[in-house]
């Protein structure tokens, strides 16, 4: 059972109201973008605080029951995270996001969602950042395991798909565009 | 390693310099792939300063760029850096791989396995916030045209802190509060700054206690806004209230308790023309208090330069370093004392 998504889109709903008319009963979810949109009285001072601490009790329970959930991609657990208060990787986001949702949004004063830059890379590098991901791990691996060869391979492979760390050749365009620019920044 | 100038957050040159010393605005970002700082092992932390020290060294991002390895430096060169808030304490006491890298004028520092893979961070005097948001996000791009940045189209910038995600944003101001400290109305504005999302902390940022009345204020708002609007409500509604704030109990000393007033900054400079021995802490104090006096033109002959200078001064690694040694506490508190006396004979 998740927490219902927002009608209108696959947001996570933060307004929800139930009404009974001649017995039918009607549920409306919806996220924070489109209670604004369809006018819902977003909850500002007392009850959003009140909306937020429902919110969490009502999902706690779950909480427990799934903090038993590993990240794929560090082992972490929500118990671990809870005590030291850092997660361990980026997929730790995707791994705990419905125990960790409640909290941020808490910390963030009701924000659910990021509406500042987005790097001109982010949707075009995911399978990218997958392949990373697994050559770090095989690096790791390698290096445990004392193969330096296969590391300096994988090593090499990283360097590839991280065009910043190759020493030279066409994917160090950083250095064309500074030198060009360095004359007017002194 | 070695310094001249004061560095940017120390000069009086900026706007508003009155109550604001100085600003920063830093950015938490992390490179896709490896797991965070505090979960990474030392080969993956290595592997992380390589690139990041690859990346940032051929980027020309600032003159005279350098490369400090932290986990290689004495600690009295960390310190120095820390003291010039350069890098966090966090970063200068760690105990794995972890680096820095810092411009030739000091306004641009690039930390390396600090809690996030990398948090860059540019310091100016006085209130210029617009300008360094310019200048972090030209960093940030050129950065990001080399490296993949942990990113979510939900979360935005994704931090190992789950309080930090969105912009991954701190916009931090090391305010000068010796008004509501004297008035003890400080323990209020603590209390406001909780209702407006601001983290108050001391003089060296987290974890640190606040040394001379100096107190450093940043917001903890990062996600659902853009960095525009954190930055215009930061500027324009927040900073404006805590300055005037101050600005309203210095006026409120000076009509209501001049006496105390003026004991306070005269008795202050007579310790620091006097003392044969002075901690670091009281140092500051005294200071803070000497610099309030020639704000409010309640002294006069001393030069403000000089005792924002000696601020930076009495600290212990630039203490030792001017002395050209390593000194004990003891040791320190005497050439601490003698620095002093003799800048304001
Ligand atoms: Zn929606
Ligand atoms: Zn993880």
């Amino acid at each position: 059972m998740n927490p219902p998504k927002c009608d209108h889109c696959d947001e996570p709903a933060v307004v929800h109201e139930v009404t009974l008319k001649n017995g039918i009963k009607s549920e409306i979810h919806l996220c924070q973008e489109h209670a604004r949109e369809a006018g819902v009285s977003m909850p500002t001072h007392q009850p959003i605080n009140q909306l937020l601490s429902q919110f969490v009790i009502s999902h706690s329970a779950k909480a427990r029951a799934k903090s038993k959930k590993t990240c794929p991609g560090c082992g972490m657990t929500f118990g671990r995270f809870r005590q030291s208060g850092a997660l361990g990787c980026a997929d730790c986001y995707e791994t705990f996001e419905q125990q960790l949702a409640p909290l941020i949004e808490r910390a963030q004063n009701g924000a659910t969602h990021h509406r500042g830059k987005t790097p001109v890379r982010a949707g075009s590098s995911v399978d990218r950042q997958l392949l990373i991901t697994q050559l770090v791990k095989e690096l790791d691996q390698a290096v445990g395991a004392e193969q330096y060869e296969r590391a300096a391979q994988l090593r090499d492979r990283l360097r590839d798909l991280n065009p910043g760390t190759a020493g030279n050749g066409p994917g160090d365009r950083g250095r064309t565009a500074s030198s060009e620019t360095a004359p007017t920044d002194s | 390693m070695k310094f001249s100038t004061p560095g940017p957050w120390l000069s009086d040159d900026g706007p508003d310099t009155d109550v604001v010393m100085s600003c920063r605005v830093r950015l938490a970002r992390n490179i896709a792939g490896f797991p965070f700082v505090g979960r990474a092992n030392d080969a993956q932390r290595r592997e992380i300063l390589r690139i990041a020290q690859q990346v940032v060294l051929s980027l020309d991002l600032a003159d005279g760029m350098f490369w400090v390895d932290l986990s290689h430096s004495p600690a009295r060169d960390r310190q120095l850096l820390m003291e010039r808030h350069l890098i966090s304490r966090h970063l200068a006491e760690a105990e794995f791989p972890r680096a820095v890298a810092v411009s030739g004028d000091e306004t641009l520092s690039i930390m390396v396995n600090e809690e996030d893979h990398l948090r860059m961070q540019v310091l100016g005097p006085g209130i210029g916030l617009s300008d360094l948001m310019d200048r972090i996000n030209e960093v940030d791009d050129a950065i990001e045209s080399r490296l993949d940045f942990a990113f979510s189209q939900r979360w935005g910038y994704l931090t190992a802190c789950p309080t930090n995600v969105g912009a991954g944003i701190r916009l931090s101001v090391m305010m000068h509060l010796p008004g509501l400290k004297l008035t003890g109305e400080i323990d209020r504005l603590r209390r406001a700054a909780k209702d407006l999302h601001l983290a108050v902390r001391g003089y060296y940022g987290e974890g640190s206690e606040s040394a001379g009345d100096f107190y450093q204020v940043s917001n903890q708002i990062t996600l659902g806004r853009s960095e525009q609007d954190l930055l215009a409500e930061f500027r324009d509604r927040i900073l404006p209230q805590i300055i005037e704030y101050e600005q309203h109990a210095r006026q409120m000393l000076v009509e209501r308790n001049p006496t105390l007033l003026d004991d306070r900054i005269n008795r202050a400079v007579g310790i620091l023309r006097s003392a044969h021995l002075l901690g670091a802490e009281e140092a500051m104090k005294l200071l803070s208090r000497v610099r309030l006096g020639i704000r409010l033109k309640r002294l006069h002959g001393i030069d403000l330069n000089k005792v924002n200078h000696l601020l930076l001064q009495v600290q212990s690694a630039h203490l030792q370093q001017s002395i050209g040694a390593d000194l004990n506490p003891d040791q320190r508190r005497e050439a601490r004392a003698k620095l002093v006396r003799e800048a304001l004979s």
